[in-house]
């Protein structure tokens, strides 16, 4: 007669003492290595003003809504009003605290935006899912509207538009494409850094498991009210510092239209596409979502040019443009970083099947 | 980390080897300038837009195939799609600032208000002059300040002036405006805000009283505006919205029993796509514009002869032939090519770059004699531009809808431009020293 009790066959000697043994990669080091000198190198101003310095401010947007939206599963359309925020403040702290130098300017005007994401985080704790969702489309509403409505923000310009002030750290003048590719390249790795291990502390656990289901996270006894308004401070902080990214070293300038409600579609779209709940996936998303238009342009003038009607070029564009995103999400729901690791493992696998 | 990295070198390997794939593909030689177009052919804008390339590129066929060129030197231009939006102008104009094989760029049109303020200060650092026609940074029109940026022929600014004027000219002089009521139904978005100064001036000095009356974006239901009009009873309203709002608000008006024919609309309510949908209630309306509708200006003979009968044309319906938004393209054409061929007088008959172009704008003069040649006196009013003077001209007609078409009823009506000046030097004088700019001396030449 066999035990009662089931037994498990396999020994418990090569069970793992530590969980993920972390360790500085190589690929990880070149990656830094081209991007902070190789690219400013090679990069002409096409390639920083265009192309390198728009990809990497929605990557960062793109994270800041992914905390939000694929860790906590807090569902928002109100990015753009945060990053406006985010624009705003940085703007009034460097016109009216002299002297601010522009790191605490930049991180002021997060804060700022954390707060106000703070501020209409607030309904998260009552409702959620689809009327969540329309709260948020009301902040975006709200923002849009206060930063059109009051000339104090935007220092009583006739026009309405910020511009940036003179980008200067330590006397070194970012003002150049380069300048401000670094400025940027440098807020995304940083931040990038903490979402990771973020994610990976207590406090990311706690959001996925509120993800996943929030009922079961009170019972087993996290806090999901504070940490849903957390998940909108910190995701607002992010995008406010996008936000002050994309005025002032992608645009050099701004107004309350450059963010609307189009606006943080596109970046929820961003993580829709590139991946939920993945850091990866917020870059990868921001590639395609910004680089493929850009692509699809190139590579039409090359096959066509003049050939064939411009307004009829640009509306075959769009449509393949529109197209690909639903062959991709068709392929795989849960986004391009999953298509693209599973392409991993079958690379890995070759020849033998997958 | 572990599955992550290798996925971001994954996807930076796509996005470099994308560049491999970016060719630089079109057949220009040396001894060509290039005419970057920046256009809008999809997006919310895209009706207006369409007219506006055709006129463009209808002239600058005209100038190569009839005129060889502009002294010889002949014209390559390229599209390049904005969607009327900042991001996309920036990717435009960074494609386009070094030239296309080797034929430079001389003057550059953004074509879009967010893009121009996106590229005010990167111009500026490439050398490459910006002309914006009707829209634009106000206080740019200061040269010493913003010395790459063109805000040609008429800034809201001299708008308003220009419509005061023409109230008065129709009022029976300036002293008629004392106690008149002026009110201004404003699109309410930076673009509605912008006359709001220079009207709040001139009221102080007319005495007229000043009324603003905003319409939030889009302005698709303006009962309360109109109601709050029909209250007030001004003598005059100035019409300042724009895309769907104006039509809108023509048949609100109407609905509302104000008389139409008492409502001025500014440049960007005052082409044909603004009346044509208010049907019968647009008959009587009337709008300034600095490049009026009508395709009976001798240029358009020329086109017509040359371009439009041999099937060269970019148009696709002929019946857009002299509308407004066609002539705004022949005109933001003549004033580049002109600005050129000034250029090449100093510099000699061969392609120019941005400072080279700078300075053929910067000396521009367009009397009436010139304008003559080329066959736009009537379309397009006389224009010297100076280094302290971006803007030039001033002057908008005033043309009225009879229901079919747009008939011109006053001659070039002047902006009190020394008026405003002041207000313009000022906020340019503020942008300098929020950015530390130097102004430049204009004074030895």
């Amino acid at each position: 007669m066999t035990s009662p009790v089931a037994t498990l066959n396999a020994s418990f000697d090569e069970a793992p003492l530590t969980l993920v043994r972390r360790r500085w990669q190589p690929g990880l080091l070149v990656l830094l290595l081209v991007a902070f000198v190789g690219l400013p190198w090679l990069g002409n101003d096409y390639w920083l003003n265009a192309i390198l310095i728009p990809f990497l401010v929605l990557s960062l947007a793109g994270l800041g809504l992914n905390l939000l939206t694929g860790y906590t599963g807090q569902t928002s359309v109100g990015a753009a009003g945060f990053m406006a925020v985010g624009a705003f403040a940085t703007y009034g702290l460097l016109l009216r605290v002299p002297g601010l130098p522009l790191p605490l300017a930049l991180i002021g005007g997060g804060v700022i935006a954390g707060l106000v994401g703070l501020v209409f985080g607030i309904p998260s704790s009552r409702i959620k899912g689809f009327y969540l969702m329309v709260t948020t489309l009301a902040a975006q509403f709200f923002l849009e509207w206060v930063f059109a409505k009051f000339p104090w923000f935007y220092n009583y310009a006739s026009s309405g538009t910020i511009s940036a002030p003179r980008l200067e750290l330590f006397g070194y003048n970012l003002g150049t494409p380069v300048g401000r590719y670094l400025l940027t390249l440098s807020c995304v790795v940083l931040l990038t850094w903490v979402a990771v291990n973020l994610v990976r502390s207590q406090v990311g656990r706690n959001w996925m498991a509120i993800r996943d289901m929030d009922t079961a996270a009170a019972v087993i006894g996290i806090p999901v009210e504070r940490y849903k308004r957390m998940a909108f401070a910190v995701s607002s902080f992010y995008l406010g510092i996008a936000g002050a990214l994309w005025a002032f070293a992608y645009l050099g300038t701004a107004s309350a239209s450059s963010f609307d409600i189009n606006r943080s579609f596109q970046i929820l779209f961003i993580i829709i596409i590139g991946g939920m709940g993945s850091i990866a996936g917020s870059f990868i998303g921001a590639a395609f979502i910004s680089l493929t238009p850009i692509l699809l342009s190139h590579a039409g003038l090359w096959l066509f040019n003049g050939n064939v009607d411009g307004g009829q070029l640009q509306n075959l564009q769009k449509v393949l443009f529109g197209g690909l995103i639903i062959w991709f999400l068709i392929r795989e729901p849960e986004g391009l970083v999953r298509l693209l690791g599973d392409l991993r493992e079958r690379i890995k696998a070759w020849p033998l099947r997958f | 980390m572990r599955k992550i990295l290798p996925r971001l070198l994954f996807s930076s390997l796509f996005v470099l080897g994308a560049q491999a794939l970016l060719p630089a593909a079109t057949q220009a030689a040396a001894n060509q300038q290039f005419f970057p177009l920046a256009t809008y052919r999809v997006g919310a804008y895209a009706s207006s837009g369409i007219p506006v390339w055709a006129g463009m590129i209808d002239y600058l066929r005209y100038i190569n195939e009839v005129e060889g060129g502009i002294n010889g030197v002949k014209l390559v231009w390229q599209e390049c799609e904005t969607e009327w939006t900042a991001e996309k102008g920036i990717e435009c104009y960074e494609r386009f600032k070094n030239g296309l094989d080797g034929a430079p760029v001389a003057i550059y049109s953004p074509n879009g208000a967010p893009a121009a303020y996106a590229l005010a200060d990167k111009a500026e650092a490439d050398k490459i002059p910006l002309i914006t026609l009707g829209y634009g940074r106000t206080e740019a029109t200061d040269g010493r300040v913003f010395p790459y940026n063109f805000p040609v022929m008429l800034t809201f600014y001299s708008e308003a002036s220009a419509f005061i004027n023409y109230v008065a000219e129709r009022e029976g002089g300036f002293d008629k405006l004392k106690g008149k009521k002026i009110a201004t139904v404003y699109h309410d978005s930076a673009y509605g805000r912008e006359t709001q100064g220079p009207l709040a001036l001139l009221a102080q000095k007319y005495g007229f009283e000043n009324i603003q009356i905003p319409v939030a974006d889009p302005g698709n239901e303006q009962a309360a505006q109109w109601r709050q009009v029909r209250q007030v009873k001004p003598d005059w309203v100035f019409l300042r919205t724009w895309g769907v709002s104006t039509p809108v608000a023509i048949k609100t008006a109407a609905r509302f029993g104000f008389p139409v024919d008492r409502i001025v609309g500014d440049i960007w309510a005052s082409s044909n796509e603004d009346v044509l949908p208010a049907g019968e209630a647009g008959k009587g309306y009337l709008a300034l514009t600095p490049y009026p509708g009508g395709a009976e200006f001798d240029i358009h003979r020329r086109i017509r002869q040359y371009i439009l009968d041999t099937g060269k044309s970019d148009l696709k319906d002929p019946k857009s032939f002299g509308s407004v938004y066609y002539n705004s393209g022949l005109v933001n054409a003549a004033i580049a090519v002109e600005a050129i061929r000034t250029g090449q007088k100093k510099f000699g008959n061969r392609p120019l770059n941005g400072e080279e172009g700078r300075w053929g704008l910067e000396h521009l003069d367009l009397n009436d004699a010139r304008l003559k040649e080329i066959g736009y006196l009537g379309l397009m009013q006389p224009l010297k531009l100076s280094c302290s003077d971006h803007e030039g001209g001033g002057a908008a007609k005033v043309q009225q809808w009879d229901g079919q078409q747009w008939k011109l009823i006053t001659d070039w009506v002047q902006a009190d431009r020394a008026t405003l000046r002041p207000l313009i030097d000022a906020k340019a004088a503020e942008y300098a020293k929020e950015k530390g700019v130097t102004a430049r001396d204009c004074a030895p030449q």
